[in-house]
């Protein structure tokens, strides 16, 4: 099963230089070739497992709890201003 | 009469007035304060960090989905909606897939149409962008403090053909939550906002095969130009034998016009999948009937009742029951009003005519004040009979008329003796005078 | 202090209770353990010297106003994925190489209100990606009982911190097998407890459905008194059930007469050591002459956990790294290394438009398969017993070129992840100077059993005390 690597990793907004695509590809190649034995288990009329705990219904009230302050808020990050996490621009209108 | 008929359907989100917000306890009262101070390792999306849903918030849309008339699912779910943006700190918006709290419900126009509502569900906020040059780099500024708010979307089916419709449309459902007290709806303040996809067709019956989504209206005031606006560029498209991009377009309120965005979500795929961290939401039939009964009376059912019970026009009532703390004003005043014999008509054309203002003029005054205005004067018998004679005799034909049976010009009789009395006397004591005097 | 080897927290207990020692000097003897071997093992990313000895004043204080409680003044380590305020958190990964953790999670907070001593922060494979330790950004953690073999992973600092006396006990995650292999490689017991049993709030998430949060001790009553202060419901994490913590300590004794152990046919599989199946057949017959049924069971869809496994790990994988852009915090998305992306690939390729029925959907319907055919075993057993790996530990390097082989050490242990059920770790026996260790599998939340299963064994067979020369 062939992978299209650069649609995949634009998606995953991850940069794969173009020397490395074939090695990525055959490498997911080959464990998508596995993963596919999937496909010989019948399971017409089964449901899906997404939760293994059987809980439901799990919600807090809507009561407020402190917040970090904005120094802690910010304390991480690579570039601020004012109080805002600041990075490139990042355009919606021409 | 353009040959193209506008395929128009509707996303609007209101933002919830919880007071936390949707998956973590940061205060949700964030709108002026100080940036990045309301937020938690949860809505910053902080490394390890987990949510837990609000019971207020889906309660509230749930309430939402039963005044739409909405079917509500039993089972429910929440789902991650993966997309890469600055404004959204997970690189995932936790939303709501195929199994949304409310389906297949619908709200009527005026003009009798039927609006279907396709959906009802629940999701989180992003945060808020700014752009501006700082030394000269252009740079995008991220304030958290809107991230994992409680948002309602609420979509409707292609159903408007007209920009009108779509205003009344927002105008209702305006009301509606603001009658259910879950959000302000305040487009200006951004807890409503809307999003029409567009497109036009030359059989209504039959979908084109594009449509354009319309971002960035922010106030009432340019729904109807921003449609308006892109319909005829969509027009003129069409015109020159060519189809329209499907693409997001931005309203621009300086240049009065909608503008194709540079970013666009090339790979609008979003890969959903149900959210592992949040357990599924099991809404049986006993709690949907308990909301139901707690829903306020939404201002259609006040209009007929108002109608009803106190004979007003249905234009008087859409008016009294614009704001449902005006309702709640009306209603008491007539209430005060019907011991002191005061009809409701009254009241309710003093409120209208007047514009008082509700929320600063006590119920007790506003009775007063409609007393003293329709306070009668008493007449004595010897003035009465001298106005009547004088009218009389000043006017001929208007009796002769009365007489060959043109009733109606009683009235202006009554007005002429009201005018020479000069004071505020019963107009209907004087009636029935001058027609046993006619007679 | 030559009596420090082999110190258990049960025995370190007494002697902090009886005030033999202090655990400021336990916790320096520990410091000092570190000192010696970290350099070779790489076990440690980060150690917090003041932080430690801080923490060990304070519990030495509470110690002598009377206070007795299990982990109270033992030094402790954390796998680098779990979030110590101020302390930095690397889970790995170059992304975070410099990141300070902007608060404390759930077992963070338990474990220093218990007045647990933290050492320092454990080497692990980057984002949990891995089962040999290999794919750490930081180079690899050898194994103490031949530095030339892979300690196991991805929680491949914190058995070796215990195997090597440089903590008493450590912390872990498992979400394919990333503790009970490794602890098995280790000669340690490695706790993977039922899903939702211990709050995951503040560690960080590799896949949120499968992710266990557990620990490594090097006996199994000290891994119980540890359980005793993490497990619980978390108002933070919504996947943690309202189920009462019992003692875990209290009837740890108890044996194993009528007890029904189930072997499962499919584990029996051709790429299983042949002196590994030899010694995991011993054990069962020990526990037979102990008094316990061995039958024999089958769990069908066995043959088709890893892929099962491999979908929807990587799917959440690819979701739960996607707030790593480097803005808020840490480095940008260039820096993840190749294992890293080629599992966010796969994710988001088995998430995709058009591939989503055919991987994702289906993987989650065998996922109930799976559930079906653990429920059904569990009405005829109480507990199984399986090797934890099918091989001994492999030279580092050995799998390195070739991702998929590296998947399938898994094939004993994602099983228990994709159904949620608890496992432990126990060793059984040293082959060729290599560790080789057994997993006890029971129902949700049945820990206790699985303390008293392992227990009885270690009882007779301390492996556990042959410590590897360092």
């Amino acid at each position: 099963m062939k992978i299209n690597i650069p649609h995949v990793a634009k998606l995953a907004n991850l940069e794969i230089r173009e020397d490395e695509e074939l090695k990525f590809e055959s490498q997911l190649s080959a464990v998508l070739t596995y993963i596919e034995r999937l496909n010989e288990v019948d399971t017409k009329g089964i449901n899906e497992t997404s939760q293994v705990t059987g809980l439901e219904n799990i919600m807090r009230e809507d009561t407020t709890s402190p917040s970090l302050s904005q120094v802690e808020a910010l304390s991480e990050a690579h570039q601020t201003h004012k109080g805002l996490f600041a990075v490139k621009g990042v355009f919606e209108n021409e | 009469m353009s040959k193209y008929t506008p395929i128009i359907g509707l996303e609007v989100h209101v933002e919830l007035k919880t007071k936390s917000k949707m998956f973590c306890g940061c205060s949700a009262e964030y709108f002026g304060k100080e940036p990045n101070t309301h937020t938690c390792p949860v809505c910053l999306g902080l490394p390890g960090a987990l949510p837990v849903p609000n019971r207020q918030a889906i309660d509230w849309c749930i309430m939402i989905a039963l005044a739409l008339k909405c079917e509500i699912n039993t089972f429910s779910k929440f789902d991650r909606k993966n997309y890469f943006y600055p404004d959204l700190p997970k690189g995932y918006q936790i939303s709501q897939y195929d199994l949304p709290f409310g389906k297949n419900g619908e709200i009527r126009l005026k003009n009798g149409k039927k609006i279907g509502i396709t959906r009802v569900h629940m999701e989180e906020d992003t945060g808020k962008l700014m752009h501006q040059e700082i030394e000269g780099n252009k740079t995008t500024l991220i304030d958290f403090n809107r991230s994992s708010l409680p948002l309602v979307e609420i979509v409707t089916e292609p159903d408007f053909h007209t920009s009108e419709d779509v205003v009344e449309y927002l105008q209702r459902l305006q009301r509606i939550v603001r009658y259910l007290e879950v959000s302000n709806a305040d487009m200006d303040k951004g807890d409503m906002r809307l999003e029409p996809n567009i497109s036009l067709s030359l059989d209504p019956e039959i979908l084109p095969n594009y449509k354009v989504e319309v971002k960035n209206i922010n106030s009432f005031r340019f729904v109807g130009k921003s449609i308006e606006f892109e319909i005829k560029r969509q027009e003129k498209i069409l015109e020159s034998n060519k189809t329209p991009a499907q693409e997001t377009r931005g309203w621009n309120e300086e240049r009065n016009e909608t503008v194709s965005q540079r970013i666009k979500e090339e790979a609008n795929d979003y890969r959903y999948f149900p959210e592992p961290d949040i357990p599924p939401i099991i809404t049986l039939e006993s709690k949907i009937i308990s909301l139901k009964e707690g829903l306020p009376e939404l201002q259609e059912e006040k209009i007929s009742r108002f109608m009803k019970l106190f004979g007003i026009s249905e234009y008087d009532a859409d008016i009294l029951t614009r704001e449902k703390g005006l309702a709640n004003y009306f209603e008491e005043a007539a209430a005060l009003g019907f011991k002191k014999d005061i009809k409701a008509k009254q009241i309710a054309n003093e409120i209208i005519n007047n514009k008082i203002d509700y929320s600063s003029t006590p119920v007790k005054n506003l009775i007063d004040e409609i007393l003293v205005k329709s306070k009668v004067e008493e007449i004595d018998e010897a003035e009465l009979e001298k106005t009547i004679d004088k009218v009389l005799s000043e006017n001929q034909k208007a009796v002769d008329d009365y007489k060959s049976g043109k009733e109606s010009v009683i009235m202006f009789l009554v007005g002429q003796c009201m005018r020479l009395i000069g004071r505020k006397v019963d107009a209907n004591f004087i009636k029935a005078r001058l027609v046993n005097r006619l007679t | 202090m030559s009596s420090m080897v082999n110190l258990t927290i049960k025995d370190a207990r007494e002697k902090l209770d009886r005030k033999e020692i202090s655990s400021v000097e336990l916790t320096k003897v520990f410091l000092e353990n570190i000192k010696k071997h970290n350099e070779s093992l790489n076990a440690f990313l980060a150690v917090t010297e003041d932080e430690a000895l801080r923490n060990a004043a304070s519990a030495d204080e509470r110690i002598a106003n009377g206070e007795s409680t299990p982990m109270l003044g033992i030094p402790v380590a954390l796998k680098d994925l779990f979030q110590t305020k101020g302390i930095r958190t690397t889970a790995g990964s170059k992304v975070l190489e410099n990141y300070i953790a902007q608060y404390d999670g759930t077992v963070v907070k338990k474990l220093k209100a218990a007045g647990a001593v933290l050492l320092g922060k454990t080497n692990l494979d980057a984002w949990a990606h891995g089962s040999s330790g290999e794919n750490s950004d930081f180079g690899p953690t050898k194994n103490p009982y031949n530095t030339d073999f892979v300690p196991g992973g991805s929680s491949s600092g914190s058995p070796v911190a215990v195997a090597s006396e440089m903590a008493l006990a450590a912390s872990g995650t498992d979400t394919g097998g990333s503790i009970r292999l490794p602890a098995s490689f280790c000669n340690v017991v490695g706790l993977k407890p039922t899903y939702g049993r211990v709050s995951r709030y503040g560690v960080i998430a590799m896949a949120s459905s499968l992710d266990s949060i557990g620990h490594f001790t090097k006996t199994v009553e000290d891994n119980a008194m540890y359980l005793q202060i993490t497990a619980g419901h978390d108002k933070m994490d919504a996947t943690t059930p309202h189920v009462e913590v019992p003692n875990y300590t209290k009837n740890i004794n108890t044996g194993v007469k009528g007890l029904r152990i189930g072997v499962p046919k499919e584990y029996v599989i051709e790429g299983l050591d042949p002196k590994v199946k030899d010694m995991i057949e011993e054990t069962l017959k020990w526990y037979e002459d102990e008094g316990a049924e061995i039958i024999n069971i089958s769990l069908p869809h066995t043959s088709y956990a890893i892929e099962v496994y491999y979908i929807i790990q990587t799917a959440e994988v690819s979701s739960n790294l996607a707030r790593y852009t480097g803005i808020r915090y840490g480095k940008d998305r260039s820096y993840f290394s190749d294992e890293a992306k080629r599992r966010i690939m796969l994710g988001t390729y088995v998430l995709s438009a058009g591939y989503y029925d055919a991987f994702y959907k289906k993987a989650m319907q065998v996922r109930t398969l799976l559930k079906n055919d653990f429920e059904e075993a569990f009405k005829k057993i109480d507990v199984m017993i399986t090797p934890a790996s099918p091989t001994l530990p492999w030279k580092l390097g050995a799998k390195t070129d070739d991702p998929l082989a590296m998947y399938l050490s898994d094939i004993f242990t994602v099983h228990a992840n994709l159904v949620g059920v608890p496992g432990l770790s126990v060793p059984v026996g040293i082959i060729d100077g290599l560790p080789v260790g057994m997993q006890i599998l029971g129902p949700h939340f049945s820990e206790a059993k699985l303390f008293q299963v392992g227990y009885a064994y270690e009882k007779a067979h301390p492996i556990w005390k042959e410590r590897p020369a360092l």
